[in-house]
């Protein structure tokens, strides 16, 4: 059974359908990433799937459990986290306090989650009385990711994590998403860095118009010339 | 320059009422993204809410006073249950005008209450203390330090509670908070409790240092949104001492 498994989508804003029979499936170890030009709707599918954009047609089923327009706070609680492109941490709020809220839906002490978290980012740690907003966008980025894990989540959904950062910080930020990955989390993402972001990937997803064009490992999806050429940019 | 220094002190106690006003407009303004008109109004109905504790139980007003927090702030839940909540989707603007027609209900529903005419807590007179050339109400006092006290209560729970963390979030990042499955309603609703306690402590304190009448916090709008201006709109810090700056050149008028 696959973690995630989305179907027929259509779903948009104010009645026009961005998403046109959209499939998405997610095994429960994979890196699974949507690549497409802009437009595509891919941004789209991933707030489609937490419950964010309503889904007008089609199923969204997570380890079995139909979670189709569920709103996002059930999404946490099941284990499903969401880290969005822009505007996703606190600003006015410390490092701490960004963190501490990640698990606000959750019962229990969090100091062991924190503790995991700070494992996978000790910049964070060293940084954790920091208010968020004047870090700098890398760091911002990890508090984001460091919110969302704090859910201990099962699927890890991440909209654009290294849009706007430095090459140094790109290869670090895949880096981090693999080794995240390891620790037995599913991870959904969008990437505009499409061949990086696919050569990590155990799958991958081209969108198009919202509707889905390929889809195919990693590696066949970068090896394919037609998908080079029209959507990776040669 | 004696002149000046005691209107300072005034000011001060002003300022300490204004900053309790303005605590609370500014956390309604910061989790709901309107100007709340009704402000004013929640606090001459705590204000009100004291007074009758105080003439049917025949207490001093300090006792009445956590009962008229714990009335105004039930009171404020309800009417954002009843009115707001239902309009919250739609723009601020309507939301910031319905919240003018609450202020003119409440304001109403005193006058058919209480009545219309000035009414005090307590008759006779106070004799101030005298410091050199300064002169100083006991009543002052009290109400400057139950008002600090009250301000860094509440400074404590925005900083050092679960609840009070999630209603920074939500003022921060309203889409991010719920993305992170911070329950909004809850949030809203302790928002608009303490921003009701708050409101009814600022009216009844203001009704110790002159007298209670229908329009008593209708008039003191004004000043509590220059000082929830002033100290940042939807930003909780800096809000006491813009209460404070505010009230002296406010107080001077008088």
């Amino acid at each position: 059974m696959s973690l995630l498994d989305a179907q027929g989508l259509y779903a948009g804003y104010g009645g026009v359908d961005i998403l046109r029979n959209t499939h998405l499936r997610l095994g429960a170890d994979e890196i699974v990433v949507i690549v497409g030009p802009n437009g595509a709707g891919k941004s789209t599918a991933m707030k489609a799937v937490f419950g964010l954009v309503p889904i007008r047609e089609g199923r969204v089923h997570y380890q079995g459990e139909d979670i189709t327009n569920r709103p996002p706070e059930r999404m946490v609680t099941r284990g499903i986290a969401y880290v969005p492109q822009e505007a996703n941490v606190f600003p006015s709020l410390s490092v701490l306090e960004n963190l501490e809220l990640g698990a606000y839906a959750l019962r229990g002490d969090h100091r062991p989650r924190l503790e995991k978290v700070f494992e996978i980012f000790p910049r964070l740690k060293e940084r954790r009385n920091q208010q968020a907003g004047v870090m700098s966008g890398g760091e911002r980025q990890m508090v984001a990711m460091g919110r969302a894990l704090m859910v201990e989540p099962r699927l890890l959904m991440l909209d654009e994590p290294t849009a706007g950062l430095s090459p140094r910080l790109i290869d670090e930020t895949f880096e981090r998403i693999r080794e995240v990955n390891q620790l037995g989390i599913g991870v959904l993402m969008v990437e505009q860095n499409a061949r990086q972001a696919l050569a990590i990937a155990d799958r991958g997803y081209v969108l198009a118009t919202g509707e889905n064009r390929y889809e195919d490992t990693g590696p066949a999806l970068l090896a394919n010339p037609e998908v080079a050429e029209m959507f990776l940019g040669g | 320059m004696v002149e000046v220094i005691q209107l300072l002190i005034n000011g001060i106690l002003l300022g300490s009422i204004l900053a309790l006003g303005a605590v609370g407009a500014t956390m309604i303004f910061g989790v709901l993204r309107f100007a709340h008109f009704a402000h004013g109004d929640f606090m001459a109905v705590g204000a009100y809410f004291a007074l009758s504790v105080v003439t049917v139980f025949n207490l001093p007003v300090l006792a009445a006073l956590p009962v008229a927090m714990a009335a105004t702030a039930g009171l404020a839940v309800a009417i954002d249950q009843l009115v707001y909540r239902r309009i919250r989707r739609v723009q601020p603007v309507i939301l910031l005008i319905s919240s003018f027609a609450t202020a003119l209900v409440l304001r109403s529903l005193i006058q058919m209450i209480w009545g219309s005419s000035n009414q005090v807590y307590q008759t006779g007179i106070q004799l101030p203390w005298r410091i050199g050339p300064f002169t100083l109400k006991p009543d002052h006092l009290l109400i400057f330090l139950a008002a600090t006290g009250l301000v860094v209560t509440v400074h404590l729970f925005l900083t050092r509670t679960r609840l009070g963390k999630a209603m920074r979030a939500m003022s921060d990042n309203m889409n991010l908070a719920l993305i992170t499955g911070i329950p909004a309603d809850r949030v809203i609703m302790a928002t608009w409790a303490i921003g009701g306690a708050l409101a009814a402590a600022a009216g009844v304190f203001l009704g110790m240092d002159t007298r209670l009448h229908p329009v008593m916090g209708w008039t003191l709008l004004l000043p509590i949104f220059a000082a929830t201006i002033l100290g940042g709109i939807g930003r909780p810090y800096g809000r006491s001492s813009a209460g404070w700056s505010s009230a002296v050149p406010w107080s001077s008028r008088h």
